[in-house]
């Protein structure tokens, strides 16, 4: 383990309010909602980041215009910014970003997560095997680092 | 091949359910057929489920393999006598099974990975077993009497994670292909040295992400690949790569890329008997393609024939034709099933 933080003193900004779903008036209760980026943004945006005590929104590594989400081709994608270009928590926090739209989400749902492009000095490694399923399924059978990803995510399932 | 002037489809002939996890690959049993039909099924689920065909002409499991890997398996393959299956999974090891009296016994644990086990493949005479892992090496093990396997090579060359092995179909070529973006081809030397003797790369019109799957053509004679990239390429494989390479001349080389297919990751390629290549990818697909009738001497080009859409509900991991019957294709996916699939001909 590194000693002392990688970004000792990040810029934490403030958190967005929670809106109401800007959803038209309900003609049908029973009508299937569509997920859209708000929803997708509210599933991820209270993550924490894996060595400051602030959430993903707190620190901008996501926000609502970094989703891109289409319903009815069941797709999603994040792409998120690490808080320093050798971040190297940049891995661990697209595994939690993708564990917690895996547990959120209909199964039917295809996910892609991806660093903002030029914000990461291994970019492209990163991207590689965060989409890379089998060695995320690999790396969730590790028992330390599914109990890592679970506390980032604790304060998401408040 | 008189099918392939009809209009064609592949329809789904049962749903196999049993797996609590996505299931990772299959395995047809090459000696059973008919009545006695035999699929092996690896999953996340830490088992093995073997599917048998009853009398009715349905498909049942028969057996289930537990308690041997403590983590995913996620790669399993028949001898080629069918007596034995090797089943490769993320706890490090290669466990061997013995078909006994309808009984599954595991009579081998293969050690030696630092990690993960991906794959695993018999040679065409049962002799040699071949397996990869997360920690860049292939690994060569030869059977011994009384079911003892014992590692006579440790393969070094991949620069990342090793996805697949799979043996040529009567030659002891070994194929190996992974995260690196690469195909390496070894080759024994006559003193039980096994070297590289061939890599296929970006630089030999390869792919330029993940390759996940290979395989050879019945004739040996062809090879196709799938990859993240979003393609299948095909190689002749019709050279000795032992005896031609250095020259530059007559080694493998790539014929054709097929691309605009496939909207995400390829996992999985198969070769039927008959000519027919199935890809099973992420976009929940399943896909054939043949060769096409009019294509030049020099430069074959293929066509897909049938695109089976929503053919699972999630990513599709595996396609296999079954041998014996070459229209029968089985196919595992995330959602957990299997299913079992006839190409026929549209009845108009």
């Amino acid at each position: 383990m590194v000693v002392g933080l990688l970004n000792a003193n990040p810029i934490v900004y403030k958190k967005k309010e929670r809106r109401a779903r800007n959803v038209p008036t309900v003609i049908d209760e029973y009508a299937v909602e569509p997920i859209d980026e708000q929803e997708i943004f509210d599933y991820i945006r209270d993550i924490k980041d894996p060595e400051h005590p602030y959430s993903l929104e707190e620190l901008k590594v996501v926000t609502e215009d970094s989703i891109e989400a289409n319903d009815k081709q069941s797709y999603v994608r994040v792409t998120f910014t690490p808080t320093i270009e050798h971040c190297s928590m940049a891995t661990l926090i697209g595994l939690c970003l993708r564990v917690k739209l895996m547990r959120s989400l209909p199964s039917r749902y295809k996910v892609d997560i991806r660093v903002a492009p030029g914000r990461h000095a291994t970019e492209a490694e990163v991207n590689k095997q965060l989409n890379d399923k089998e060695r995320v399924a690999a790396a969730l059978e590790n028992p330390n680092l599914l109990e890592l990803v679970d506390s980032c995510l604790e304060s998401t399932y408040a | 091949m008189e099918l392939l002037d009809g209009e064609l489809e592949l329809r789904e002939i049962q749903k196999l359910e049993g797996h609590t996890d996505r299931v990772w690959s299959l395995a047809w049993n090459p000696a059973a057929t008919g009545v006695a039909g035999m699929l092996a099924s690896c999953s996340g689920d830490k088992t093995v489920r073997i599917w048998q065909k009853g009398p009715s002409g349905s498909w049942n499991c028969s057996s289930v393999l537990e308690d041997t890997h403590t983590r995913t398996v996620r790669s399993c393959a028949w001898s080629p006598s069918g007596k034995l299956l090797a089943t490769a999974s993320f706890d490090g090891t290669t466990a061997v099974w013995e078909h006994v009296g309808g009984e599954f016994e595991c009579v081998a644990t293969l050690e030696g990975h630092e990690n993960e086990v991906k794959s695993v493949s018999w040679n065409a005479s049962g002799s040699l077993l071949a397996t990869c892992a997360r920690d860049k090496t292939v690994w060569i093990w030869e059977a011994q009497p009384g079911n003892e396997f014992e590692c006579v090579s440790v393969l070094q060359g991949h620069t990342q994670d090793v996805k697949m092995v799979q043996w040529h179909p009567f030659l002891d070529i070994l194929v190996s292909v992974g995260y690196d973006n690469s195909v390496k081809v070894w080759t024994e030397d006559g003193d039980d040295d096994w070297h590289c003797v061939l890599t296929l790369g970006e630089a030999n019109s390869g792919h330029t992400s993940t390759v996940w799957a290979l395989s050879f053509n019945s004739a040996g004679d062809r090879m196709v690949t799938c990859s993240d990239d979003l393609t299948l390429k095909i190689w002749d494989t019709s050279q000795n790569p032992s005896e031609t390479s250095g020259d530059g001349n007559g080694s493998w080389s790539h014929l054709c890329t097929l691309s605009g297919y496939h909207d995400r990751t390829i996992f999985s390629v198969h070769w039927s008997r008959e000519g027919l290549i199935a890809s099973g990818a992420a976009d929940d697909a399943i896909r054939l393609f043949t060769e096409s009738k009019d294509s030049l001497v020099d430069q074959p080009s293929y066509k897909m024939l049938v695109k089976k859409e929503k053919a699972h509900d999630m990513d599709v991991n595996s396609v296999q034709w079954n041998m014996k019957e070459p229209r029968l294709l089985a196919s595992a996916s995330d959602d957990g099933t299997i299913k079992i699939w006839e190409l026929s001909v549209v009845s108009k």
